[in-house]
């Protein structure tokens, strides 16, 4: 990059904010995937002011920026793949207000999402959206990916839970976007459409999120299913009768395999799906509905059904689950995580296209999901260094993704579509949408500066 | 960008460390970052596990010159292990940061001071004592005072940070290494037998707290044998890249307590540091095999003086404090490396009058800066991390702050002297010997 421009951005942010460190570019290059690029200078801003300066300099040079927050996500989002600058936004990190009265908090983006949901238990309070990576993924990311997790089937997604966002966008313009209420009509819903832009329309400097009470209690039930589809039917009926699950967790045999290799938890491996419900409310509630669950779930085909009837028998059978991502870690050298998302109905017939897509490429696939919104995370194991199988890789990951577009889905539930996806992008979506979407990204950011080469598969 | 495309499968580059494997079984998932003390201090991605690791396999791939920066962050590293306890897919990422070191050493040679008190003063408990003596002096003379004093006045950064050396320097009671008889027979019923290992630290700085040791253990049934001529544990030099001398001091102490292994039910420290160490020498020598299985039953007898009393503390001893709030501080090397966590707190549930506040962040234990010689080396890191535990101290209100390790407690000690907190600092067996003598007033009194 042009010494001038490094200056420049040197006097706007001060020195000691801007490096070009080899080290440092090696550090930044990288994101939760295997992908590498080593952007051309690492910014680290404290302020909307610097991240603002950042975007005017990079706008008029004509400078790609990559914002970045812990760099957890998993389709290659903050990879500065056209090189350029790295915003590491995780500096910012202050808890700017929690405030009672409006139960609501206040963050800056590169708040970790776990410190949030400790800082507001306190005052007993609960911010819900749990992506798996809470310990260590930022509230910005979380805006930008619109993550997830298991819990969303009751409690919804990020976006579900924003009430107001800071953004600056390219040439350095703030915008205050939102607010403090929950309902909110004033103009067009353009915080919308920063929810979920994987940082390709603007940065997110400040977050304003609503919270709601914490639930008293928990209990959990886990149940073996010979066939899958009648994991996937359960779910349907549980809903049927009004109960509304905190969570319906899937794994298939393989992936319960490999945690009872892992842990010897004494998990039933002759199944082909094993799920996982947990209630949540007040605590009279929360007795009465898991027995209407473990009912239901014998019903709709259980072989076998244990239910929780104590705060610690339910940690016991979270157990499996929380051991998933270790134990299917030592499954193979190297994994492919894919987020499908497919109608709940079609699940199983996506895991028999899954098993197809294993068997004609030759890999191992495991499955393991959340039912109840039909997000399934396929993972294809395999090995890095071997050129052959990363070949077949690359066409699995591709099937994977057509046959769920071809069942009514969608490329990705909550990881986004990054690099990874992007190019899937003409399939998977509407072409007249896309059309409108190419439209958004000139509007905010006509020298296409931020985040190049992602999530639209235009250059 | 070809994101499919392979990586390579053997090192043509760099360092040819042999953990390469290891080092790309790094997914990259973040979860140690939280976890990380320099990447809180920091939230700079060059000093956190992920990072370090990065660095290391970008030297690996070719990719980066072993520049000064990456020394530089490798030596950052506290060694505390935090990472390793959450990492899903097991990375042993403490292990390889100081594997690197070792790596790089023949272009990056450690300083030669920091080398030769390794090699020559660190060497085993007896060796070290020969320091205490004229630091004693010293001391009695009150010239480490005025050094301070006078250190303070001068100008700049350098004075200063020898000035607070000198004031961390400990006062020392006398070396226990020739004191002990080898073998000191149970006070209490005897049940066990079990020997001894005295750390060069322990043995220096605080040989009090290491007579305590003995006391407690007799008194809870065990005959204590202390060979003569032990070595240090070599934990100091491994973590400075010095792995040859580590392995050597490793295969003198197993020849040394071999001859008592069928005899006793376990090895003993009451350094945290050293019994990670020893419980390591195992993996130290699985390569070596005329050594491997020798190793494995040395190391299998190793126990923390923590681990061991919690398992064999005969119910009928009960310690007794005056009422006072205590707080219990993990030593790295004991929680996250050992997974000791547990018993050093019920032993001190044992103790009739304290009430435990517990202290934020010990699972994983966050370092309180000590770490070796790291707040000689890298004392700005070491003393934000030191302010930090300080403060989460105070906020416990504990009065009795009790600890494991002898680099935590001079850390702690020296902590409380910079905040004139008033609390004590003390040993988990401290607590129990005064607790079984009828002495545990916790008088504020400077430590050593
Ligand atoms: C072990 C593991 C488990 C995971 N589980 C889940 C899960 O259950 N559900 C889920 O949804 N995701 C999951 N993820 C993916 C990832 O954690 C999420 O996408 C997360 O939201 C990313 O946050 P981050 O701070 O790491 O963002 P990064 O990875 O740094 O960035 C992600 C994207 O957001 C952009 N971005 C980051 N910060 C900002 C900002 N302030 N302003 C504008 N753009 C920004 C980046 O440019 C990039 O495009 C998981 C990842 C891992 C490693
Ligand atoms: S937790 Fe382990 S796998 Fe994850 S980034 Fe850290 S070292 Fe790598
Ligand atoms: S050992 Fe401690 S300081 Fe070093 S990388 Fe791990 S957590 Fe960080």
């Amino acid at each position: 990059m042009d010494p001038r421009i490094i200056k420049e951005l040197r006097d706007a942010v001060g020195a000691e904010r801007v490096s070009t460190a080899a080290e440092d570019l090696v550090a930044y290059a990288y994101d939760g995937t295997w992908a590498e690029q080593q952007p051309d200078v690492v910014i680290h801003p404290q302020t909307t002011a610097d991240v603002a300066a950042v975007l005017r300099i990079a706008d008029a040079q004509r400078v790609p920026v990559v914002p970045r927050g812990a760099a957890t996500g998993l389709a290659g989002g903050a990879l500065p793949v056209a090189g350029g600058i790295c915003l590491n936004l995780a500096r910012m990190n202050r808890i700017l207000d929690i405030c009672i009265p409006d139960t609501l908090a206040v963050v800056q983006p590169g708040v970790i999402t776990l410190d949030l949901q400790k800082a507001v238990e306190k005052h007993g309070f609960f911010y819900p959206p749990d992506p798996a990576s809470v310990y260590q993924c930022t509230i910005g990311g979380n805006v930008a990916t619109n993550a997830g997790g298991p819990r969303c089937l009751k409690y919804g997604v990020t976006g579900d839970y924003v009430l107001g966002l800071e953004v600056v966008v390219p040439g350095g313009r703030v915008l205050r976007l939102g607010g403090r209420t929950i309902k909110n009509v004033s103009g067009y819903n353009l915080m919308g459409l920063f929810i979920g832009s994987e940082g390709t329309l603007g940065v997110v400097t400040e977050v304003t999120v609503r919270l709601i009470p914490k639930p008293a209690a928990q209990m959990t039930a886990l149940a073996a299913f010979p066939r899958l589809a009648d994991a996937c039917e359960a779910v349907g009926n549980i809903l049927q009768a009004g109960v509304v699950p905190l969570v319906t967790e899937l794994m298939d045999r393989a992936t319960t395999r490999a945690v009872e290799d892992f842990k010897h938890l004494g998990l039933p491996t002759d199944v082909d799906a094993l799920l996982l419900v947990a209630v949540d409310g007040d605590a009279d509630a929360v007795t009465r509905e898991i027995a209407q669950v473990a009912v239901i779930l014998e019903r709709s085909g259980a072989r076998e059904v244990r239910q929780a009837r104590s705060a610690q028998e339910s940690e016991a059978l979270w157990e499996g689950r929380r051991n998933l991502s270790p134990a299917i870690q030592r499954l193979a050298r190297n994994k492919l995580g894919e987020d499908i998302t497919v109608p709940r109905s079609k699940i199983p017939e996506m895991v028999a296209r899954l098993a197809d897509i294993s068997r004609a490429n030759d890999l191992p696939i495991i499955v393991y999901g959340h039912i109840g919104d039909g997000n399934l995370h396929p993972t294809i194991l395999c090995d890095r260094r071997d050129a052959a199988i990363m070949r077949r890789v690359e066409q699995a990951a591709a099937d994977i993704l057509e046959a769920a577009v071809a069942l009514g889905g969608t490329l990705s539930g909550e990881h986004g579509i990054g690099v990874f996806k992007r190019d899937h992008m003409l399939r998977g979506v509407d072409g007249n949408a896309l059309a409108y979407m190419a439209g958004v990204k000139a509007l905010f950011d006509p020298h296409d500066i931020l985040n190049p080469g992602k999530k639209l598969p235009f250059d | 960008m070809n994101l499919y495309e392979p990586t390579p499968g053997q090192q043509v580059f760099g360092l040819h460390l042999p953990d390469y494997d290891e080092l790309q079984g790094c997914i990259r998932c973040g979860r140690c970052l939280p976890v990380c003390p320099t990447y809180q201090q920091t939230q700079l991605e060059m000093f956190s596990p992920r990072g370090r690791l990065s660095l290391l396999r970008a030297v690996e791939d070719g990719k980066l010159a072993l520049t000064d920066g990456v020394e530089d962050h490798l030596y950052h590293c506290l060694d505390c292990r935090a990472c390793n306890t959450v990492c899903p897919p097991g990375v042993r990422i403490g292990e390889l940061i100081v594997r690197g070191r070792v790596a790089i050493e023949d272009k990056h040679p450690r300083p030669f001071l920091i080398k030769f008190m390794l090699r020559h003063v660190l060497t085993g408990a007896e060796r070290a004592a020969l320091l205490s003596g004229p630091l004693r002096l010293v001391q009695a003379l009150r010239l480490d005072r005025l050094a301070a004093a006078v250190l303070r006045h001068v100008p700049g950064p350098v004075g200063r940070r020898l000035g607070e050396l000198i004031e961390l320097a400990p006062h020392p009671g006398r070396p226990l290494a020739r004191e002990l008889a080898e073998v000191e027979p149970a006070t209490g019923p005897q049940r066990h037998r079990v020997a001894f290992f005295l750390g060069c630290m322990m043995n220096v700085a605080m040989p009090d707290v290491s007579r305590a040791t003995v006391r407690v253990l007799r008194r809870a049934g065990c005959d204590v044998l202390t060979p003569r001529g032990q070595a240090c544990c070599g934990a100091p030099h491994d973590d400075q890249a010095m792995l040859d001398f580590s392995r050597d001091l490793a295969r003198k102490n197993i020849a040394l307590f071999e001859p008592l292994l069928d005899e006793v039910e376990a090895v003993v420290t009451d350094c945290a540091g050293c019994s990670g160490a020893l419980k390591e020498y195992a993996e130290w020598l699985h390569d070596d095999p005329e050594w491997r299985e020798r190793a494995r039953r040395f190391s299998a007898k190793v126990r923390d003086v923590t681990e061991w009393l919690d398992a064999i503390w005969p119910e009928e001893l009960t310690p007794v404090h005056r009422p006072a709030t205590a707080t219990y501080h993990d030593p790295c090397h004991l929680a996250n490396l050992q997974n000791v966590r547990s018993q050093p707190r019920r032993l001190l549930g044992r103790v009739t009058g304290l009430e435990m506040h517990p202290l934020p962040d010990s699972h994983p234990v966050r370092c309180c800066g000590s770490a070796g010689i790291y707040n000689l080396t890298h004392t700005d890191m070491s003393r934000e991390l030191l302010d930090r535990k300080m403060a989460d101290v105070a906020a416990t209100g504990a009065e009795v702050v009790v600890s494991a390790n002898p680099g935590c407690l001079l850390q702690l000690e020296w902590g409380r002297r910079l905040t004139g907190q008033p609390i004590v600092v003390k040993h988990v067996v401290e607590v129990l010997d005064e607790g079984l003598n009828g002495q545990a007033q916790g008088d504020p009194r400077p430590r050593g």
